[in-house]
């Protein structure tokens, strides 16, 4: 065999073993991934959304939203992801409401790539704890190096205002998005 | 026997301290300063790496002589990144949190000078066990320097050392030493100190006219003379049957 035909033969022989180890790997862990996924899901819902046992997944004019349900089946808050830009990448957390989208009951942050130490603060109790009954109308405003004065008030992190601005923006916005979608068919 | 032994136990020795990829042969730098900024990620890493060095070493080993050396180069990325996919899912799905903390970085292993490097320097060289061995003290030397690394700038950065809070309150952490800044600082001068412990005696070579004399700090420790005797040259001659003979009176064929 000739080098030529040698060269595509090897490297076709490998990139079709190489496709099948990665297809055969692939469906091998796809079950566990996704299983996995979701119970970050639901531990995120039960962790903002305190006395939820439970929760159902309702979609409406393309917003997902989870309603935790608690041992009586009742609601008991509304839970839903928020996305959006941060410092340095995407931000992802778990917002929770009240069943009136008038208050925060809890916030988590799934996803974050900000700095280490400054803006990756914002996973700390310290920040998000801050949320909790925080009330969002007109809308979450934060202050800076002065202690919070209104109920719809938080504190930024020192030395990291643009990570805790970006927190405050997603919120405000998805917030928005949210109760203009449940609120449309009622 | 015993020789073989001691050498195979030299190859594998020779990737954690002498030949050691972060501290010596400078290789991998880009996870050695952006995932060091903690023990744990560091550790992590570094074991990743080390699967996929291993693994690569075995595929690359076994099959050194049936890859064609023209397109060796694309067949080890192959290898590298098909593992690194493997390393990647197996985190994923067993690993989840470990999974979450590395994001990006897992998939960037495949352009891992590391890796590369071993392949290429090793692994399509060698047989399978020494590959083996030597994947393996590449991998341990480099997970121990992430991790050394990781150690220093998470004590100083967070005080804290594996996620366990180590110095209390009174410490007010560095941060830039988590940031890229205290990675480079941290790094450059580990290398430093490393190499200054580790500097072999330098030998000089000085002309004496005829000889030239090897001295170790104003010693000479051997001398060797400029030109060869007419013994060596007879012997070199030797050695090279194929160069032409000098055409004399003694060996002239017709």
């Amino acid at each position: 065999m000739n080098i030529a035909s040698k060269m595509i033969v090897v490297l076709s022989l490998m990139g079709l073993l190489s496709g099948g180890a990665l297809a055969g790997v692939y469906k091998a862990t796809f079950e566990k991934i996704k299983q996995n996924q979701l119970e970050e899901l639901k531990r995120a819902i039960f962790i903002v959304l305190t006395k939820a046992k439970d929760y159902k997944k309702i979609e409406k004019d393309g917003i997902v939203v989870y309603e935790g349900l608690d041992e009586n089946k009742m609601p008991a808050g509304l839970a839903f992801k928020a996305k959006g830009m941060g410092f340095q990448g995407e931000i992802g957390m778990m917002v929770g409401l009240d069943s009136e989208l008038k208050k925060i009951k809890g916030l988590f942050v799934l996803d974050q790539l900000e700095t280490p130490g400054l803006g990756a603060k914002i996973t700390t109790e310290d920040f998000r704890g801050q949320f909790k009954e925080l009330s969002v109308e007109p809308k979450i405003v934060y202050v800076k190096n002065v202690k919070p004065s209104k109920p719809n008030e938080i504190q930024a992190i020192t030395a990291a205002t643009i990570s805790s601005k970006a927190v405050v923006n997603i919120l405000n916005r998805d917030i928005k998005k949210v109760e203009m979608a449940l609120k449309k068919g009622d | 026997m015993e020789k073989k032994k001691q050498n195979l136990f030299s190859i594998f020795t020779n990737g954690l301290w002498n030949e050691s990829p972060t501290f010596k042969m400078l290789l991998g730098m880009c996870p050695a300063l952006a995932v060091s900024n903690s023990a744990t990620n560091g550790m992590a890493m570094g074991l990743a790496t080390t699967f996929v060095l291993i693994a690569s070493a075995f595929l690359i080993s076994t099959n050194r002589k049936l890859i064609p050396s023209e397109v060796r180069i694309a067949a080890y990325i192959v290898i590298i990144a098909t593992f690194v996919t493997i390393a990647d899912y197996f985190l994923k799905a067993f690993f989840p949190v470990q999974s979450k903390t590395l994001g990006p970085f897992v998939p960037l292993i495949v352009v891992n000078c590391v890796i590369l490097g071993r392949a290429e320097s090793f692994s399509s060289k060698n047989k399978l066990i020494p590959s083996l061995l030597d994947a393996l003290g590449m991998g341990l030397g480099f997970t121990l320097a992430l991790t050394a690394i990781g150690i220093i700038r998470e004590i100083l950065g967070a005080g804290s050392i594996f996620d366990v809070k180590l110095l209390g309150d009174w410490f007010e952490p560095w941060i830039i030493m988590l940031l890229p800044a205290g990675a480079f600082l941290t790094l450059g001068i580990m290398i430093g100190i490393i190499n200054t412990f580790s500097m072999k005696k330098a030998t000089v070579g000085v002309d004496f006219g005829d000889n030239i004399g090897y001295m170790e700090k104003d010693k000479i420790i051997s001398t060797e003379s400029k030109f060869l005797t007419s013994e060596e040259i007879k012997a070199a001659r030797e050695k090279k049957p194929k160069a032409k003979k000098p055409l004399t009176k003694e060996n002239k064929t017709d």
